[in-house]
C-alpha cells in the first residue's frame, strides 16, 4: 500500500538536464518543485574527482555512471516477426542514472538542428515532391520552427558556456564558422577550443576537397566562464575524459556545473534520489494526472500528488512510463494507428580511421574537440540525384585517446597476437578517425511498446524496442562515409580504414545514446503524443521533455535541441499554462 | 537559505572516495619482481589460472616488441575481475526465459562471466585432453595453443556449455582490458601496455601541449595511483 | 513569508543607511523595526547561527558540537523559548552574558562562547541583537551535556581563567583614526571575533594579545595570518580584495574553504558594503612586512614533489601554480600555501574542501581528498614543493607533520 505524501505543485520525473532547467525556471515562477531521481545524488567533488574519475575500465568499459539493466532494461528485436529478448547488458546505447543524468557523462557536442529539420515532411515534399518519401517512412513536421526555438537555443548555449564560432550572425555569414548554420542572434559565449593536430589536418584536407570545415560547438569551456545564472565554470584542460565520465574540473557543462549551485537549497525546490517512478497516476477520467507513484531505495511505495507532472527521464523511460500509465493510445504498427511508442528513431554512425606519419597524441582531447563539415547535413545539398532523405556531419573528433576503446589499427590487422601488438605500437599515437553522424528517419515498423514476456524489478513489463536500419539510412550513411574517405585521402595517409555501418542494427556494439521518438510532438493528436509545447494531448497536466519528442532524428547530437525545447516548454508553462491550466492547443 | 557546502559529506567521501573504490593496499611486496606462483587467487583455481595465463600469453605475446599480457599481470587482472561485480554480472539483467536469439540481440547466456570462464576452461581442457593424448591446454606448445585459440575464435570447437566464439570474444576483450587498464586493477603492470603504445596515463592537463602539434609528450607514465606501476587497489 | 519577517526585511533598508554611522548606532526605541533589523545584521556579523545551530537542527536552537582542545562543548538554545532557550532573559541578562560571560542564573559560560570578543559590543547593539533573537520562533530544545573531562566540568575554574585572561571592556573609540576605521575595528575585534581563530593561543586556549591576527588555530585548521605580510598574510591584497573575499568567498589571491567558507557563507557575505570596507580599512592599517625567506626543501624532495604536483594538482591549479582566476586559486604567492604553519595546507590536501557558496558567487568549487591516495611522505613532499616553487618561500613539511594532521583529521571524521 503506497504511502500518500503531501502534494507539491510540480513533480519532475528524473533530475538530468531537462529537469534541472525546468526546476530552475518553475521555482522562479514560484512553484514548489520536486525532482525524483532513480539514481543517486552526484556532484563534481566527491563523485567526479580528478583523483579517480579518469578510469577507463571503471567508467567507459564497466559502465560506472549508467543505468543498471538488472533494474531496468528493454527487450529488442530487429523485426516484428522476431521474438524480442532483453538487453542484458548495456551495448549500443547507455542511458544515465543519477543526478545530472546524461548531462554528466556526455561529450558536450552542442548543436542546433537546421530549420529544415523541423519541417522534415513539408520541406521534402515541397522541394522533391510527395513521391520522394517512401510509403513506410512516417516522418513529420515538429510543430515548432527553428525561429520559434532560436531564443531558446541561445539560452541553453549561454547557460552551458558553449565554445564555438558563429557562421551566421543574423543572416550575415561569418568567416570561420559553419556556413550552413541558420541565423543566430549572437556569437557563442566562448571562442572555440584549442585545436589538436587531428583538427588541423581535417581542416586542411576538407578545404582541399572543397568542403567547408569549422570548429565544432563544444560545451567544454575554452576559458573560465560565468553564465547568466551567476554560476562560474573552469576552463577545459583537454584531459580526454569527457564521454562516460563526469568532469573533474568544472569545465564541461552539466547540471552540476551550470545550474545546481543556484538550484540546490533554493526555496521551493526539493529532490529525492534513489526514487524510481513506476507510474503516473490518473484520475477516473484518465484525462488528469493526480501525481506519480514511486518506489524508494528501501522498496517502499509512495504516492506523490502533484498538480503538474513532467517526465524528464531518458526517452525510452518516458515512453515506458506513458505506456504503463495508459497515457496516449499505444501505437499499433499493423493498423498504423495510436501514438505512444510511435516513430522511434536513432542515429546512424560510421567512421574512417586514418593512419598518418605525425604524432597525433590522441590522449590530449576533449569531448567536443572537433573540426567538422556540414556540407552533407540536413538538406544542405541536393538530395534529388542521391535518392535518399537525410544527412549528417563529418568530423574529426579527438574526444580522448583512452587505450582500451579508443585505439585504431589498420584494416587487415590480426585481432590478437604479435601482429595486433605491433599494430597497436605503431598506430596508437599516429592515427585519427573521421566520424560520420547521420540522421535516422522514422518508419512504420520502428517503434516502442510493452514486452509480453519480460518484466522489470517492479513487476512492470519491460519496454520492447523494434528497430532496424532501413535502406534509406544505409545508403545515406554510405554517402557520408564516402565523403569522409575523400577527406581522409586528402590527408595523404599511410593507411586508412573505412568502417561503413551495415544492417542489421545490432544492440551489441556501442554506437550512440541518441535514442529518439516514442512520445513525439506535433500539431495533430492522431499522430503525436504531445503538442507543440510538449504537453500531453490526452492528459494536459502531463508534459514530456526530451528527445522522445523528436518525430525523427536529425544528423546532429540531440542535446542542444533538447535544451532548447525544454526552455521553449518552460516558457509556455510559465506564460500560458500557469495562468490558465488546461490544454495549450485545441485537439481539433 | 543558500546552499551551504556540506563539509561532512566531503569528509566522508574522503574516507570512501566513491562507490566501489575500496581503500588501497600497498602490495609492492606481494607483486615484487615476477608474478609469484603462490600469489593468492581470488576466483580462479590454480589450473584455471594457469589456463588463463597461458592463453593471454598467446593473445598478447612476449615478443621482440617487449613483454606481453602474462608479464603485465593480465591473468591476475582477469582473476580479480571475475571475483568482483563484473564476474558476477552484478548489473546485468539475468531474468528468464532464456532463448538463443540472434547476434544482434547480444549475450543471452544464463552464465555470468565467472561461470562462463569456469565452464569454458573445463570444456576446452576436456577437448584438448581428448584430442592430444591427455594433455591440457597449458601443456601444448605455442603453435598448438595458437591453433586452438583460432578454432575457438572461429567457433570451430563445440563446447558443452557455451559457444566457443562467445567465450573467446570475452577472453580477448578481458585480455585487452587487462593489458590497457590502469595498473591499479592488477594488469598493465609497470605500465607495460601503456608504454608499448605510448599512452602517458590519465593526466588531467594538456593546455600547454595540445597545440604543440606533432611533438612527443615527454612526461613520465602515471597511473591513478601514481608512477609506481605496481600499486593496486585492494578488492579491485 | 510571515508578517514578522516581512517587517524585518522592510526595515533592512534602514540598516544599510545607518550601519555606516559612527559606532555605536543609537537604537531609537526598544524592539523597533530598526533595532530588530540592526540586530539581525549584527547576528550575521557575529555568525551566531554557526555555533548555535546543530547540523540539520533548527536555527539558533543550539546543540552543535563545538570542538575545543579540551573537549567538546555543545552550544545552547538562544531562541526565545522560556524553558530551554533565553525567552525569560532580560536585555540586562543578555548583556551580562555578552559582556562578562555570565549566564542569567549566574553560572560562568565557557569561553568557547566568544565573550572575550563580544565584551566589546555596545549595550545598544547587545539590546538590538536580543531584540532580533526575540522575534524568532521559540524552539523547545533542551541543552546537551558537554563532553569535558574533570576538572574542566567545574565552572568555578572559568572564573580563574577569566581572572588571568579575560579583559572585560567596551570598545574604545580611537579618535586618531577615521570613523570607518573604528567601525572596522569594532567589527573585527568585537562581534566578528576574527581573532578567535586568526590569533595564536596560549596553553590555556586564551589568545596571545600581542600577536593579534598573526595566524592561529580554529576547528583543527590553521587560520592564516591577517597581517600585512605579502608572503603568508594579506600584504598583497587591496582593500577591494578583502571586500571581495568576504562577500564572494574568493578573490584573485584566495578562496575561502573550511570554517572560513562557513563564515563567509553565513556571516560576512551578508554584511553591508560599508561594513566590509570598514573591515578592510582596519585590516590594511597595520605595518607592511618584509617577506621573510625560508629554507628550500632538498633536491630529492623537490623532484618527487614536483612530479606529484604535475600528476595530481596541475589539472586544476595549472602547470606553473598560476591557477585559474576566479575558479581555482593560484598556489603561486598563496598565503595559505606559504603559512608559517603548514597544517591547513596539509589538512586541505588530506581531506579536500568545498569553497564558500555565496549569493555573489554561488559556485560550489571543491577540491577532492587525497588522503586515500597519497602517503604521508608524498603529501609532505608535494606540500614542500608548492611552498618553495614559483617564488614561494616557506619551510618544508615533514612526513611526521602529515602523520599528526592525518590522525587529527581522521578523528574528526569519526566524530
Amino acid at each position: 500500500m503506497a504511502t500518500r505524501l503531501p502534494k507539491v505543485d510540480c513533480v519532475l520525473v528524473g533530475f538530468g538536464w531537462t529537469a534541472s532547467i525546468l526546476a530552475h525556471e518553475l521555482t522562479e515562477a514560484g512553484l514548489q518543485v520536486l525532482a525524483l531521481e532513480r539514481g543517486g545524488f552526484r556532484d563534481t567533488v566527491p563523485d567526479f574527482s580528478t583523483t579517480f574519475i579518469q578510469d577507463e575500465l571503471r567508467y567507459a568499459v564497466r559502465n560506472g555512471l549508467f543505468e543498471e539493466p538488472e533494474r531496468e532494461t528493454l527487450t529488442f528485436r530487429n523485426k516484428t516477426s522476431e521474438t524480442a529478448l532483453p538487453m542484458r547488458q548495456l551495448g549500443s546505447f547507455r542511458p544515465a542514472s543519477g543526478a545530472g543524468g546524461a548531462g554528466v557523462h556526455w561529450n558536450g557536442q552542442h548543436w542546433r538542428f537546421l530549420p529544415t529539420d523541423f519541417l522534415q515532411r513539408s520541406h521534402i515534399e515541397q522541394r522533391y515532391g510527395r513521391k520522394f518519401i517512401p510509403d513506410d517512412m512516417t516522418i513529420q513536421d515538429w510543430g515548432v520552427t527553428y525561429e520559434d526555438l532560436e531564443p531558446h537555443f541561445d539560452a541553453f548555449e549561454y547557460l552551458c558556456g558553449t565554445s564555438g564560432r558563429a557562421g551566421n550572425l543574423g543572416g550575415q555569414k561569418q568567416d570561420g564558422g559553419n556556413p550552413f548554420e541558420a541565423a543566430r542572434r549572437r556569437d557563442y559565449p566562448n571562442p572555440p577550443l584549442k585545436r589538436g593536430l587531428a583538427q588541423v589536418k581535417f581542416d586542411e584536407a576538407a578545404k582541399a576537397v572543397g568542403f567547408h570545415p569549422f570548429p565544432c560547438p563544444a560545451s567544454n569551456t575554452s576559458r573560465a566562464y560565468k553564465n547568466p545564472l551567476g554560476v562560474e565554470m573552469g576552463a577545459c584542460t583537454y584531459c580526454g575524459y569527457c564521454e562516460w565520465f563526469g568532469c573533474g574540473n568544472f569545465s564541461k557543462s552539466s547540471p552540476q556545473t551550470t545550474i545546481f549551485p543556484v538550484l540546490i537549497g533554493k526555496d521551493g525546490f526539493e529532490y529525492r534520489v534513489r526514487c524510481e517512478v513506476t507510474r503516473v497516476d490518473l484520475d477516473k477520467s484518465k484525462t488528469h494526472a493526480t501525481g506519480v507513484t514511486y518506489v524508494d531505495a528501501q522498496g517502499r511505495e509512495f504516492e506523490q500528488p502533484a498538480d503538474l507532472v513532467i517526465l524528464c527521464a531518458f526517452p525510452t523511460h518516458n515512453v515506458h512510463l506513458l505506456l504503463v500509465s495508459g497515457i496516449g493510445k499505444p501505437y499499433d504498427p499493423q493498423a498504423n494507428a495510436g501514438v505512444t511508442g510511435r516513430n522511434y528513431a536513432y542515429q546512424i554512425t560510421s567512421s574512417v580511421d586514418v593512419f598518418v606519419d605525425e604524432l597525433v597524441n590522441p590522449f590530449m582531447g576533449a569531448g567536443a574537440l572537433g573540426q567538422a563539415v556540414d556540407d552533407f547535413n540536413g538538406d544542405n545539398f541536393d538530395h534529388g540525384p542521391e535518392n535518399f532523405i537525410g544527412g549528417g556531419y563529418l568530423a574529426a573528433w579527438t574526444t580522448g585517446g583512452r587505450p582500451i576503446l579508443q585505439s585504431h589499427v589498420p584494416d587487415g590487422t590480426p585481432t590478437w597476437g604479435s601482429g595486433w601488438k605491433k599494430a597497436m605500437a605503431d598506430n596508437y599515437l599516429k592515427s585519427l578517425s573521421i566520424a560520420t553522424h547521420g540522421s535516422v528517419m522514422s518508419y512504420r515498423d520502428a517503434y516502442l511498446d510493452l514486452d509480453p514476456t519480460y518484466r522489470d524489478v517492479y513487476g512492470n513489463p519491460l519496454l520492447r524496442l523494434t528497430f532496424d536500419y532501413h535502406d534509406n539510412e544505409i545508403r545515406m550513411s554510405k554517402f557520408l562515409t564516402d565523403k569522409a574517405e575523400m577527406i581522409a585521402k586528402a590527408m595523404k595517409p599511410r593507411a586508412m580504414h573505412a568502417k561503413p555501418r551495415k544492417a542489421p542494427y545490432s544492440i551489441v556494439p556501442y554506437q550512440t545514446t541518441h535514442n529518439t521518438g516514442g512520445a513525439i510532438m506535433g500539431t495533430d493528436p492522431r499522430t503525436s503524443v504531445v503538442n507543440r509545447y510538449l504537453q500531453s494531448w490526452d492528459v494536459p497536466n502531463v508534459f514530456v521533455m526530451g528527445a522522445s519528442a523528436f518525430p525523427q532524428n536529425a544528423g546532429y547530437n540531440p542535446t542542444g535541441t533538447v535544451g532548447a525545447l525544454t526552455y521553449w516548454a518552460a516558457e509556455a508553462i510559465r506564460k500560458q499554462y500557469l495562468a490558465k491550466p488546461g490544454p495549450l492547443m485545441s485537439k481539433a | 537559505m543558500k546552499f551551504a557546502p556540506d563539509r561532512r559529506r566531503v569528509l566522508k567521501a574522503a574516507l570512501v572516495p566513491a562507490v566501489g573504490v575500496a581503500p588501497i593496499a600497498f602490495v609492492r611486496d606481494v607483486l615484487a619482481d615476477a608474478p609469484q606462483p603462490s600469489a593468492p587467487r581470488v576466483y580462479l583455481n590454480e589450473a584455471e589460472f594457469a589456463f588463463v595465463e597461458a592463453a593471454v600469453a598467446r593473445l598478447i605475446p612476449n615478443d621482440a616488441l617487449g613483454p606481453g599480457a602474462k608479464e603485465a599481470g593480465v591473468a591476475e587482472f582477469i582473476d580479480h575481475q571475475l571475483a568482483g561485480p563484473y564476474g558476477r554480472a552484478e548489473t546485468w539483467y539475468m531474468q528468464g526465459p532464456w532463448k538463443k536469439g540472434s547476434d544482434t540481440q547480444g549475450y543471452q547466456l544464463k552464465l555470468t562471466p565467472a561461470a562462463l570462464y569456469r565452464s569454458a576452461i573445463a570444456d576446452i581442457d576436456a577437448h584438448v585432453h581428448e584430442a592430444s593424448q591427455g594433455k591440457a591446454f597449458v601443456d601444448l606448445d605455442a603453435a598448438a595453443q595458437d591453433a586452438l585459440l583460432h578454432e575457438l575464435e572461429d567457433g570451430k570447437v563445440e563446447l558443452a556449455h557455451a559457444p566457443a566464439k562467445t567465450f573467446f570474444k570475452i577472453l580477448l576483450q578481458n585480455t585487452t582490458e587487462g593489458f590497457l587498464a590502469d595498473p591499479m586493477y592488477h594488469g598493465n603492470r609497470d605500465f607495460i601496455g601503456w608504454k608499448l603504445i605510448g599512452f602517458p596515463g590519465p593526466r588531467y592537463n594538456y593546455v600547454a601541449e595540445i597545440e604543440q602539434h606533432g611533438k612527443r609528450y615527454g612526461q613520465p607514465t602515471v597511473g591513478l595511483l601514481g608512477r609506481d606501476g605496481r600499486r593496486v587497489m585492494k578488492d579491485a | 513569508m510571515d508578517v514578522r519577517t516581512l517587517a524585518t526585511c522592510a526595515a533592512l533598508g534602514a540598516v544599510a543607511a545607518c550601519a555606516g554611522a559612527a559606532v555605536p548606532t543609537p537604537v531609537p526605541s526598544e524592539s523597533s523595526h530598526a533595532a530588530i533589523a540592526r540586530g539581525r545584521n549584527l547576528v550575521r556579523a557575529g555568525d551566531c547561527a554557526a555555533c548555535h545551530t546543530a547540523e540539520h537542527g533548527k536555527p539558533f536552537a543550539g546543540g552543535r558540537a563545538v570542538p575545543t582542545p579540551f573537549g567538546t562543548i555543545y552550544s545552547t538554545n538562544i531562541t526565545p523559548d522560556d524553558a530551554t532557550g533565553i525567552g525569560t532573559w532580560s536585555a540586562d541578562d543578555f548583556y551580562r552574558a555578552m559582556h562578562e560571560g555570565i549566564a542569567r542564573d549566574g553560572h560562568h559560560l565557557y569561553p568557547a562562547f566568544p565573550y572575550p570578543w563580544y565584551t566589546k559590543v555596545t549595550r545598544t547593539d547587545s539590546d538590538a541583537i536580543k531584540a532580533y533573537l526575540d522575534t524568532l520562533a521559540p524552539v523547545d530544545e533542551p541543552p546537551r551535556e558537554n563532553a569535558l573531562p574533570w576538572p574542566l566540568t567545574l565552572r568555578s575554574g572559568i572564573a580563574a581563567w577569566n581572572a588571568a585572561f579575560f579583559h572585560e571592556g567596551t570598545y574604545a573609540y580611537n579618535a586618531q583614526k577615521s570613523a570607518q576605521w573604528n567601525e572596522g575595528a569594532y567589527l573585527v575585534e568585537g562581534l566578528g571575533h576574527c581573532g578567535a581563530c586568526h590569533t595564536p593561543k596560549n596553553f590555556a586556549g586564551a589568545v596571545k594579545r600581542r600577536d593579534a591576527l598573526e595566524g592561529g588555530y580554529g576547528e583543527n585548521w590553521y587560520a592564516t595570518s591577517l597581517a600585512n605580510d605579502v608572503r603568508d598574510g594579506i600584504g598583497a591584497w587591496t582593500e577591494q580584495d578583502i571586500v571581495d573575499f568576504l562577500r564572494r568567498g574568493a578573490n584573485a589571491h584566495a578562496t575561502a574553504f573550511g570554517p572560513m567558507a562557513e563564515v563567509v557563507t553565513h556571516s560576512t557575505s551578508h554584511l553591508t558594503d560599508t561594513q566590509l570596507h570598514a573591515i578592510a580599512v582596519y585590516l590594511k592599517d597595520s605595518p607592511p612586512r618584509e617577506a621573510s625567506a625560508a629554507s628550500a626543501p632538498g633536491r630529492d624532495v623537490a623532484t618527487h614533489g614536483a612530479g606529484l604536483y604535475l600528476d595530481d594538482c596541475a589539472g586544476c591549479h595549472m602547470a606553473q601554480g598560476e591557477g585559474l582566476a576566479g575558479v581555482f586559486p593560484a598556489l603561486k604567492g598563496n598565503g595559505v600555501v606559504q603559512a608559517n604553519d603548514a597544517e591547513t595546507l596539509v589538512h586541505l590536501i588530506l581531506t579536500g574542501e568545498s569553497a564558500a557558496s555565496t549569493q555573489a558567487n554561488p559556485n560550489r568549487f571543491a577540491m577532492p581528498a587525497f588522503d586515500w591516495k597519497l602517503s604521508d611522505q608524498d603529501i609532505a613532499d608535494v606540500a614542500s614543493y608548492v611552498r618553495s616553487a614559483w617564488g614561494n618561500s616557506a619551510a618544508p613539511v615533514s612526513a611526521g607533520t602529515v602523520k599528526d594532521v592525518r590522525a587529527k583529521v581522521e578523528h574528526i571524521v569519526e566524530q
